[in-house]
């Protein structure tokens, strides 16, 4: 069996495959089940500065075959209430990343102390939901708001820090390349694709939001494509997400340029145990491909620059 | 995906109860819940009050702003539904005592419907604020159930909780299985009845729910989701849990104490 152990942004995991932000991870017993059942590490909740209740019901719309459509709002407990919940995973041993979002460079340094105290090994900052006004893409959807953002975290912390950056742009390497320059550990790519349903009958949105993001297969070609052009362009690490479900999924993530992956749709689909079938199942198809570490297969895709022979 | 249907009946069970009526095709069974949308408005879990056929129910107390705008729902009107989701009762045991408190009766009646119907034997020991608010009491006496009463006034009934109506059943009577749903308070009460003489308690909880899908946590209850492991749990699954009785969250995420 393949060693899927890899280090990147300073964190050493013991398997790639991190629990994604905003799943489960509203409680400390959640982000320990998930840690328990084989997760390499488990990101919270995105944290801002005051407690959210999210948006009013429906948040969730289900596809049979393509994956989930939600805009939940980022609900949070807040960053005062939440290190208890942190707490709880810690003490049972879980690798934790920190998510924060904030409305302005200023609240997302302060968020990052503030999380950083808890104990986190990382920060993912998150500057790509979709779905929320004054947050996410509408505060870091551009290369200047990435890098003055990243910045201004990186100043006030000394742990690594992630940047999840959007796929609603037509420059995600551009973004990632800010995140860089602010001094980001790593890069993560891609958050929820923004998307819409309709019911028909009602002639109206399905989703209080009307807008929401999508995820879960659907979306893996476009999280692909985008982990492509930023391992081009960046030499720090980069974090995969987007529609992982099973190992092949993930080893093309994984040779696409990934160092470390993220699954949420499929925890929601399947639970915690796609956790340890994952690794099981990666390990297995790294062996029979010829390697032997995870690590040699990252980003072995980019090398095959000529045409096979006919 | 949700299925937009009409309702077809409104019915005004107590004062401030009312059963909601609707065509929905789906198999149900007594325990699983559904997603109500009220377009425009909100999406709320509700257990199945009436599982059998195509026209299923949904049974609501008014609580907060939602439930009553929930309940000036009027026949005609749209509304969304997806599901069903979660665990059911297990409806296998031969005598069932059947605890009540307030709205609880929405989830337990049908399933004391079912059981009756396979010919098992139920009492339900069912609880309310007053009289008037016996939620399905004649339901569940015109389903052959023997139904002891208690209100906090007195005015039907022994006058008190019914959970002490509940320790006496358990204290003289044998039953297979204990099947309740209330205030978690009144739960652990029953569950503590029962653990003497080893009668197996069902629970069917509540938290608040937003995806019911088993994403977003909200209704996290130790290391369950209730919308997918839940919402019917054995009494030793919740026995470790120290939210049980102890805390819920708000839509945030916040820990509410009872």
């Amino acid at each position: 069996m393949a060693d899927l152990a890899v280090r990147c942004a300073g964190v050493s995991l013991r398997n790639p495959f991190l629990l994604a932000s905003g799943i489960w991870g509203e409680s400390g017993v959640s982000l320990t089940g998930a840690w328990n059942a084989g997760a390499g590490g488990v990101i919270t909740k995105s944290i801002g500065s005051v407690p959210r209740p999210g948006y009013p019901n429906p948040t969730v719309e289900t596809y049979d075959q393509w994956g989930l459509l939600n805009a939940m709002g980022l609900p949070n407990p807040g960053i005062d209430e939440y290190p208890r919940e942190i707490e709880v995973a810690r003490r049972a041993g879980a690798t934790v990343i920190g998510s924060v979002f904030g409305g302005s460079a200023e609240e997302f340094a302060h968020l990052a102390s503030k999380m950083a105290a808890t104990g986190v090994a990382a920060l993912e900052l998150n500057l790509s939901c979709p779905h929320a006004e004054g947050f996410g893409t509408e505060v870091g959807g551009t290369p200047a708001d990435v890098e003055r953002i990243v910045r201004a975290v990186t100043k006030e912390v000394t742990l690594p820090v992630i940047a999840k950056i959007t796929p609603n742009t037509n420059d995600a390497a551009g973004l990632a390349l800010a995140a860089e320059r602010g001094g980001a550990a790593a890069v993560s790519a891609i958050n929820t694709l923004r998307a819409l349903a309709i019911d028909v009958h009602l002639r109206r949105p399905v989703l209080s939001h009307r807008l929401g993001g999508l995820s879960g297969p659907a979306i893996k070609p476009v999280g692909l494509a985008c982990v492509w052009q930023i391992y081009e362009k960046v030499k720090i690490p980069v974090v995969g997400v987007g529609g992982i479900a099973t190992a092949q999924d993930a080893l093309e993530y994984v040779m696409a340029g990934a160092r470390a992956l993220e699954v949420g749709t499929q925890v929601t689909f399947e639970g915690v145990g796609v956790f340890g079938r994952l690794s099981r199942e990666l390990s297995a198809l790294l062996e029979q491909l010829g390697f032997s570490r995870l690590e040699d297969a990252v980003g072995v895709a980019h090398a095959a620059t000529s045409l096979p022979p006919d | 995906m949700r299925t937009v249907v009409r309702v077809t009946e409104r019915v005004l069970e107590t004062p401030s109860t009312v059963t909601l009526r609707f065509r929905y095709a789906a198999e149900a069974d007594p325990g699983q819940f559904v997603m109500v949308w009220l377009p425009g408005d909100d999406e709320l879990p509700m257990s199945l009050s009436y599982t059998d056929g195509p026209s299923k129910g949904v049974t609501i107390k008014a609580m907060g702003g939602t439930s009553r705008r929930v309940q000036s729902i009027r026949p005609g009107d749209p509304i969304g539904i997806r599901g069903p989701y979660g665990n059911r009762f297990d409806l296998s045991p031969h005598r069932v005592l059947i605890v009540s408190g307030g709205s609880g009766a929405a989830v337990l009646a049908p399933a004391a419907q079912r059981a009756r119907a396979s010919g098992a034997a139920i009492t339900v020991a069912l609880g309310a604020t007053k009289a008037p608010e016996l939620l399905f009491r004649d339901r569940f006496r015109d389903l052959g159930a023997r139904v002891e009463v208690a209100t906090d006034d007195g005015s039907e009934g022994s006058k008190g909780f019914v959970t002490a109506v509940a320790e006496h059943l358990l204290a003289t009577e044998p039953f297979d299985a204990v099947w309740t749903c209330g205030p978690e308070v009144m739960m652990k009460k029953v569950i503590a009845a029962a653990a003497p003489r080893s009668v197996p308690v069902f629970c069917s909880m509540e938290r608040h729910m937003k995806c019911a899908l088993g994403m977003c946590d909200a209704c996290a209850l130790g290391p369950f989701h209730v919308c997918v492991d839940g919402p019917v749990f054995p009494a030793e699954k919740l026995e470790d849990v120290p939210d049980f009785g102890t805390f819920h969250r708000d839509p945030s995420g916040r820990r509410v104490s009872y």
